[in-house]
């Protein structure tokens, strides 16, 4: 009796509620019977959890950083690109052809007629000419991929120029390899506006450089709907481009976490997570419900020894730290599925890099080399490291390594920003830091490492090796020699040589190339990473 | 009147003072960091050529007291500046960030007081007890673990053990980009709108950070409100009260808490300040792009415009949050007078 | 008359002498600690973790810094009391070895912050006038600066470790002393036994060091208790920012700082120094909390 008196009561309450409560309450009813069903994510969307913070331009004549150049790769063409599979390849991206001149000093394409902007324009060789010129006259951070060829603001409107709707020819002062040009037109900085859209927005002669900052107008893949920094960015995809796939949009939310990318991933509120740590793709490396995507990407982890410490200027000391480090050890047990060993200094996957690994841990050779240096009792010496991990990890089995052959290193953790500065000023003794490629041309990195004309402490051109005061005229000319090699295939031996030489006589001890591993669901497919941030979206399918 | 009038006056210049002291500190941290803010701007690998000229257009090559002057100049005209990182205006950058580390914090300061006050009142009744003991010990806990620990674990359970509440973020992927800036409050914005999906969306985004801030500073609230109960119920009036034989309910609520309130008035304003600071750990963790985030990431690059103005906006409030509590204090309670 | 540190001698109504009034003010307050078994259960606990501390080196397992590169990441076993962290090393062996560093941080920082923030604090109040407003606006100028900020900012410009990590938290914990100094330094300076000092001839600087000062330390005791579990989680949070004591040291904030991203895979590697922060931070407020009953209970 009691208590059919007392459900009938909770029913009236019920239905007087509900009927008080007006249609506004519904929308609050409605949803949270629908709260499951947004557990994942809509099927045409694909939800990417990544680092954003270190993008401050998605203007692509003046973004320098890999998130940045990585979503100028999908909103941007460029003129050519490298073969996703063959990197020693080059493909016509935006340009169906090109035929260099005889003496080398200037390069005509012709571009694609069926290339169109978001806006629906058609993409025309005034485009092309007007954004590479733009990349010259705004001058900003990436602008000296393009302006060592000798381009500036007075003579780039001849240099560069459209000589028809569909024709672009650049002409250079001085012959240079063809291959060199063509992969530093594949760079981020070559991507070609649409002229049109972007001097609309042109304010104070700034050539759109404010607008275009966090808004695109070009003929990728996807274009640019939203970025609200430090939160997340939208991609829409271009309706006018040759997009097949099914997606409709693609957002990237700004995670700063990684167990909390982890976490997002299992609950699938997230496809991707881009950022795990080797420990968390451990555990979904052997998980049916995960598929791991990797690619070695253009960042090599190097150990650098500043010259102008006496001790760290001996030869027989360079040698001896390469033999004294547990490379294996190290990428087994603290980085293995973020970084693989690498020993030469053009990352793998480049044209010419040399993947063979000479050196393993032998700690008598090594010490051999530390008595021949007259360092028999080892030394002691501060090493400067990024503080966050994996660097921490890394630094502290290196520490232990040279240990053994009696350097005695003292640990100097610091922000990556601060390392920098330090070392950028010539103050540190040993650095461990990361080096990243600028552009897909072995020039790149060798004349990060090789090429250092002005010693001086106010030298004008103040390459990587600069930085540690290291200084070879051998070294010098062979790489510029390489440079200038005309012939491919003569140019990548010149270069394989360059490599073999520097790994045998350099105090700079490389040993590990960066892995970029995307962590998706197992329902989505087609997503790859580029070497040089310029991996793209196109492919990607959700079961 | 004068004397109100040169009270006020050397009140405000205390507090101009004060912000003037906040801003040389900041500003000398900035330009003293082993950080070069140019490498923010220009990317690590820059050649050095392109470093130094953007230094020179920053300004940042001249010396440190021509630049803090040409920046205190700003400062009058309204202009903090640019941010090196987002190229924006450091005001522009705090309008976006702030009101969602103000949503945040006034939201746990509403719940710590409403469980708080209650729970400290009756931790004084019951003065001794076991039960005061427990309070104590439940809320000493929450100020003995790391904010981010709390963070951590809550994340886990509630979110991944149990999909209570949703994950890091601050809307859901869907609502992303559809409710419109126009307080910058997710909430208000989208009652303004009248979605109201769109509200009980951002609102249980809200709820693990503002527990895990609101249960961070619970702890002083209770302890304060119980050791005001414990001084007001001692007092003179209660005995009387309770001697003309009032139910204790009365006694508490009616006679010995107006005057606890007043005190409180100040508890809250400090209470407020700690939250504020404390958001800087809680929204890493739970990616809330707030004012927290947007400092620490300036200070690691040495992008010291937005760390100013930041510093001087919580400072700011710091300070105006304690003149507000001294001025009511003074007005509320007579005797100090 | 009783010999001395007696019982009797320390209960004595009528004492002979100050020190011994003064001792017997302690016992008293002493006794009256003892009836609090919160504050009890922090005493224990916090004289635990001191005799552990001092005695690391005879109770670790294994030496702190040993990597064990092909062990890491294990669970508790016999051979690792609290399993293995990232690199291998035995957490056990950690926790005590950092337990040393803890503790030496929070007593540096007080040793640094509490006589600062009774001089200062004294001064003004006695001083009074330009002197005590100087003095305030500099307190006030850090007591407006969000804690956590301004060590971040200062060991952003130091390099991060643990000195730096001391010194900001040291330069961030000292103007609520200095407040609380002066709060009671006002009330005490028209007392009539100031009055009695002033007319006996002493200079100001004597009165301050040596009747003043003295009448503060007990609120300051409370307040210097209560501060220490904070000052260990503001070291902890400034590891979690990447800003505190760097690897390899054991030091408990650095080792959740590094260990957090395994909270979700090997959950002993965060969570053990998280309990011992856990532990410690309770035994402090718990005393704090007791000693404030006992030394100053009207005391906000």
């Amino acid at each position: 009796m009691k208590s059919s008196s007392k459900l009938r009561g909770i029913m009236t309450m019920f239905t007087r509620r509900t009927f008080l409560a007006g249609s506004a309450a519904i929308p609050f009813f409605s949803y949270t019977s629908l709260l499951d069903a947004y557990a994942d994510t809509p099927k045409d969307m694909l939800v990417v959890a990544q680092q954003l913070d270190n993008m401050t331009s998605l203007d692509p004549h003046e973004g320098f950083e890999g998130v940045g150049t990585e979503m100028g790769s999908n909103i941007y063409q460029r003129l050519v690109r490298a073969n996703r599979d063959k990197p020693t390849e080059i493909d016509g991206d935006l340009a169906e052809s090109w035929k260099a001149s005889e003496d080398g000093k200037s390069i005509t394409f012709k571009i694609r007629k069926e290339a169109k902007f978001s806006s629906g324009n058609q993409v025309t060789a005034e485009d092309a000419a007007f954004s590479l010129q733009r990349a010259v006259i705004m001058n900003k951070t990436p602008a000296f991929i393009i302006t060592q060829f000798g381009f500036d603001k007075d003579n780039v409107a001849s240099a560069i120029k459209a000589t028809d709707a569909g024709t672009l020819v650049i002409t250079l002062a001085e012959p240079t390899s063809p291959s060199f040009l063509l992969y530093c037109l594949s760079a981020n900085v070559g991507s070609i506006v649409e002229k049109k859209a972007v001097m609309a927005q042109e304010k104070d002669g700034d050539l759109g450089n404010n607008w275009l900052r966090n808004n695109s107008a070009g003929s990728g893949f996807f274009s640019l709907r939203a970025w609200k920094p430090s939160e997340s960015v939208m991609l829409d995809v271009n309706p006018h481009s040759l997009y097949k796939s099914k997606m409709k949009r693609i957002i990237f939310r700004h995670i700063v976490d990684p167990s909390a990318q982890l976490l997002m991933l299992q609950k699938g509120d997230v496809d991707v997570a881009r950022n795990l740590t080797t420990e968390q793709l451990r555990v979904l490396q052997n998980d049916a419900n995960y598929n791991l995507v990797s690619q070695g990407v253009a960042t090599l982890v190097v150990i650098s020894l500043n010259q102008k410490n006496s001790n760290l200027a001996k030869p027989e000391v360079w040698q001896a730290v390469k033999w004294a480090l547990d490379y294996d050890g190290i990428q087994k047990n603290i980085v293995p599925l973020t970084h693989k060993v690498h020993q030469s200094f053009l990352p793998g996957g480049y044209p010419g890099a040399v993947m063979d690994k000479p050196f393993k841990r032998d700690v008598a050779k090594a010490k051999e080399l530390m008595q021949k240096a007259g360092l028999a009792d080892g030394f002691d010496i501060a090493m400067d490291h990024y503080a966050n991990q994996p660097y921490p990890d890394m630094a502290q089995a290196i520490q232990a390594n040279l240990a053994d052959i009696g350097i005695r290193v003292k640990l100097q953790a610091a922000e990556n920003r601060a390392v920098l500065t330090k070392m950028r000023a010539r103050q540190h003794e040993v650095a461990l830091t990361a080096w990243g490629a600028d552009y897909f041309d072995p020039h790149t990195n060798a004349e990060a490492f090789c090429i250092n004309p002005d010693n001086s402490d106010d030298s004008k051109r103040r390459t990587f090796c600069w930085r540690s005061a290291y200084q070879s005229k051998e070294m010098n000319e062979a790489a510029e020699t390489a440079l200038r090699e005309i012939d491919a295939t003569k140019r990548i031996a010149l270069y394989d040589k360059l490599q073999r030489d520097h790994m045998d006589n350099s105090p700079f001890t490389i040993l590990l190339q960066s892995v970029y591993t995307a962590a998706c669901r197992k329902n989505v497919d087609g997503v790859w990473i580029g070497i040089l941030s310029n991996g793209t979206y196109e492919k990607v399918v959700k079961a | 009147m004068n004397k109100r009038l040169k009270a006020l006056a050397s009140l405000l210049a205390n507090v101009a003072l004060t912000l003037l002291g906040l801003a040389i500190i900041t500003f000398l941290i900035g330009r003293v960091m082993p950080v070069d803010p140019v490498l923010a701007a220009v990317g690590d690998n820059a050649p050095h050529e392109v470093v130094e000229r953007i230094r020179a257009e920053m300004g940042l090559d001249q010396p440190l007291i021509v630049q803090f002057f040409r920046y205190l100049g700003q400062v009058f005209h309204g202009d903090f500046g640019v941010s090196i990182l987002t190229k924006n205006a450091v005001t522009t950058d705090i309008a976006r960030f702030f009101p969602a580390t103000i949503e945040l914090a006034t939201a746990a300061l509403i719940l710590s007081m409403l469980i708080g006050v209650p729970v400290g009142v009756w931790a004084a009744v019951r003065q001794g007890s076991w039960i005061d003991q427990t309070i104590r010990v439940i809320c000493l806990a929450g100020h003995s673990i790391p904010v981010f620990v709390l963070a951590l674990l809550a994340l886990y359970v509630f979110y991944y053990l149990f999909g209570i509440t949703p994950g890091p973020g601050r809307q859901s992927v869907i609502y992303q980009d559809m409710v419109p800036q126009i307080t910058g409050f997710l909430t208000i914005d989208s009652l303004l709108e009248g979605d109201y999906d769109a509200f009980w969306d951002a609102l249980r985004h809200m709820a693990q950070p503002v527990f895990v801030l609101a249960y961070f500073s619970m702890a002083y609230i209770t302890r304060m409100t119980r050791a005001f109960m414990l001084d007001a119920m001692r007092g003179e009036y209660v005995i009387t009260a309770r001697a003309k034989g009032l139910a204790l309910r009365t006694v508490i609520w009616r006679h010995a808490f107006p005057n606890v309130s007043v005190q409180l008035v100040t508890v809250l304003a400090l209470t407020y300040s700690g939250l504020l600071s404390g958001s800087v750990v809680t929204e890493t963790v739970y990616s809330w792009p707030g004012l927290g985030q947007y400092l620490t990431t300036s200070l690691k690059n040495a992008d010291m415009n937005p760390v100013v103005g930041a510093t001087l906006l919580i400072g700011a409030i710091c300070v105006g949050l304690n003149l507000i509590a001294d001025l009511l204090y003074r007005q509320l309670d007579p005797r100090v007078r | 008359m009783s010999s001395a540190f007696t019982r009797e001698w320390l209960l004595d109504e009528t004492p002979a002498s100050r020190a011994q009034a003064a001792w017997g003010r302690r016992y008293r307050a002493w006794l009256d600690l003892k009836e609090n078994p919160l504050a009890m259960i922090g005493f224990t606990i916090i004289l635990i973790a001191v005799v552990l501390a001092i005695l690391a080196p005879m109770l670790a397992t294994h030496d702190p810094g040993a990597q064990d590169l092909a062990n890491k990441l294990a669970r508790p076993s016999s051979a690792h009391w609290f399993g293995t962290d990232e690199l291998g090393r035995d957490v056990y062996s950690r926790i005590l070895y950092g337990g040393r560093i803890t503790l030496g941080m929070v007593i540096s920082v007080v040793v640094l912050v509490a006589p600062l923030g009774l001089l200062v604090g004294c001064v003004a109040g006695y001083a009074g006038g330009v002197v005590d407003q100087a003095l305030m606006r500099v307190t006030d100028v850090f007591l407006a600066f969000p804690r956590l900020i301004l060590a971040l900012a200062f060991v952003a410009v130091l390099q991060p470790g643990i000195e730096s990590a001391i010194l900001a938290i040291a330069l961030t914990a000292w103007p609520p002393y200095a407040r609380l100094a002066r709060a009671e330094t006002l009330t005490i300076r028209n007392s009539d036994y100031i009055a009695a000092c002033r007319l006996t001839g002493a200079s100001g600087w004597r009165i301050v060091t040596r009747h003043v000062a003295p009448l503060c330390v007990p609120s300051l005791v409370v307040r210097v208790t209560l501060d220490m579990s904070s000052i260990i989680i503001t070291a902890a949070s400034l590891g979690f920012l990447g800003m505190g004591a760097q690897p390899p040291s054991p030091e408990w904030g650095a080792m959740i700082a590094t260990g957090k991203d395994y909270l979700y895979t090997h959950w002993w590697v965060p969570a053990i120094p998280c309990t011992a922060i856990l532990l410690t931070s309770l035994a402090f407020n718990f005393l704090g909390d007791g000693l404030r009953d006992v030394l100053d209970p009207k005391q906000s």
